[in-house]
């Protein structure tokens, strides 16, 4: 009954908890320093040591000012950039990859029409359609959203349609006991109880929509993150087109993050019913 | 209001391959009354509860609330189910699962909020609106399940085994408090289970079903009096002569109908 009452065990939680994130870090540590030796050793312009690569990045992506929250110019320039792209094209691929993938999970007649065009579009590496959505949308945000767009709905899709067809029966059985409304029963108990693997598809989506977001931005526009790195490259400034990778890197991470967060607050009751299998 | 279940059978699957899990039966359960329905598992009792309750159509046959056709779940009828962790939402507070409940009969806030209360203290979880149903043990998710329920005020509930997954304790104190909430809400019950103690124990009159294929056996009245204590009713010689008697009808294998009064 009681949820989080401490017991005696969770001090050795706590301790076990430590030495887990210890084993996690020291790989990156290690990983860390090989960069910083190898890149001394090598002494090439193309593969700088870990440190200079450090300095280009406070110079490039920080500041001394508090109100920017200690954040370069550029970096809001480029960062809210790139970010706003990434959110209208993965936001509009939630909405439309969740609604589709009900529709898909609760009717098999569609699902059967659709399973084609699916088919078709997971099997095409999604860097294929850039040169075709240059030509639609030209360069504009359009092209960037797209592209974002195009290459994580699937995802959700598929995983939206699976777990909705796999809703357990007895929860669809009680819900019609209670005589809910249709829009009630699909936004309260069908989704919800599909959410497990809604969020799987969410997060393999949110790598693809990044990587998608860097990649759109290597052609044919004229700022971004990916587009820093071209900038860079081809003004043989090595540091900067490091100095932005480890930024993407950086973003990736708090992403993900983020999304853990809200993955498990969303999922709370799975964890905790021991419903994990399903 | 009465339920009555009109020469109703059910077959699954068709032609060669059809199996008929319950042949033509007919009961009534009279308003006010508590039903037990009691007989060995596959005999077609949670099969005839489920079209009692609007939830799987009969292959013949009708079932009527009052004098309307069951054709769906009806207004004013509520269900219990055999496994609370799979009918209570894990993933709504207490309330927003008994809130529900009460969706599809539009009332007002401030009515919802007072009926969510109440219902709650009948089923001894004053304050607990906000929990989660997995903070809770079994015994109080089945009390949340009997308080989503009765959030509705039902004419009707039906009980489909509901205290198959508590241990014994919890058992009989579930028992003594749908037999309090059933005159609280004056509500008719139909109240399946394999237990024929229970079943003694907690009906006005008992239907004895037996298996291949499902059918009525017989109809027992109860008539023990009321209220019922798990210790003195229990002690009482003649529930230990309506237990043997379901007991007799029960193990007798492939019985004939007969009528019992």
């Amino acid at each position: 009954m009681c949820g989080g009452c401490p017991l005696p065990s969770q001090v050795g939680d706590a301790s076990r908890r430590l030495a887990k994130s210890v084993s996690a870090v020291w790989l990156v540590a290690v990983l860390l320093v090989g960069w910083e030796i190898y890149g001394r050793v090598n002494g090439s312009v193309f593969f700088p040591p870990l440190s200079k690569v450090l300095q280009q990045f406070a110079t490039m992506w920080l500041s001394s000012d508090a109100s920017q929250l200690y954040l370069s110019e550029l970096f809001w320039d480029q960062v809210t950039t790139s970010l706003s792209r990434f959110a209208r094209g993965w936001g509009l691929a939630v909405v439309a990859g969740i609604a589709v993938g009900v529709i898909l999970g609760r009717s098999r007649v569609a699902a059967r029409m659709y399973n084609p065009v699916v088919r078709f579009f997971t099997s095409i590496p999604n860097t294929v359609l850039l040169p075709i959505a240059v030509q639609i949308f030209g360069v504009t945000d359009g092209m960037n959203i797209f592209l974002i767009f195009l290459g994580s709905v699937w995802v959700i899709m598929i995983n939206t349609a699976d777990g909705v067809a796999g809703v357990d029966p007895m929860w669809l059985r009680s819900a019609r006991s209670l005589r809910l409304a249709k829009a009630t029963l699909y936004w309260r108990v069908v989704v919800p109880a599909a959410m497990p693997q809604v969020m799987a598809g969410l997060r393999v989506s949110l790598g693809i929509g990044l990587i998608l977001m860097v990649i759109s931005e290597l052609y044919a526009t004229t700022a971004g993150l990916g587009y820093q790195i071209v900038v860079a490259q081809s003004s043989f400034q090595y540091l900067s087109m490091w100095s932005a990778f480890v930024l993407i890197g950086l973003i990736g991470i708090i992403l993900n993050a983020i999304f853990s967060v809200v993955e498990r607050r969303l999922l709370r009751w799975q964890r905790r019913t021991g419903l994990a299998g399903l | 209001m009465d339920l009555h279940v009109e020469g109703v059978r059910k077959t699954y699957g068709r032609g060669g391959a059809a199996r008929e899990v319950l042949t033509e039966t007919s009961v009534t359960v009279r308003s006010q009354q508590f039903v037990s329905i009691v007989g060995p598992s596959g005999c077609g009792k949670s099969t005839l509860l489920m079209m009692m309750a609007g939830l799987l159509r009969p292959s013949g046959g009708q079932v009527r609330l009052g004098d309307r056709v069951v054709d769906g779940p009806p207004m004013g009828l509520s269900v219990v189910f055999q496994d609370y962790s799979r009918s209570l939402f894990p993933w709504m507070t207490v309330r927003r699962n008994l809130a529900m409940a009460a969706a599809a009969y539009k009332l007002p806030k401030a009515e919802l909020r007072q009926r969510v209360e109440h219902a709650l203290v009948s089923v001894g979880l004053p304050g607990l609106a906000d929990m989660y149903p997995w903070q809770m043990s079994g015994g109080m998710q089945q009390r949340v399940a009997i308080a989503r329920a009765l959030v509705v005020e039902p004419t009707v509930m039906l009980m489909d085994e509901p205290f198959a997954a508590v241990d014994a304790q919890t058992r009989a104190d579930l028992e003594d408090l749908v037999l309090r909430v059933r005159h609280e809400y004056n509500v008719t019950v139909a109240f399946v289970t394999h237990d024929i103690d229970e079943a003694v124990y907690m009906g006005d009159r008992i239907i004895v079903m037996a298996a291949g294929p499902g059918r009525v056996l017989a109809e027992l009245d109860v008539d023990l009096p009321r209220p019922r204590d798990q210790v003195e009713t229990k002690r009482d010689p003649q529930f230990a002569e309506l237990r043997s008697e379901v007991f007799r009808l029960v193990m007798r294998p492939g019985g004939a109908k007969t009528t019992v009064s």
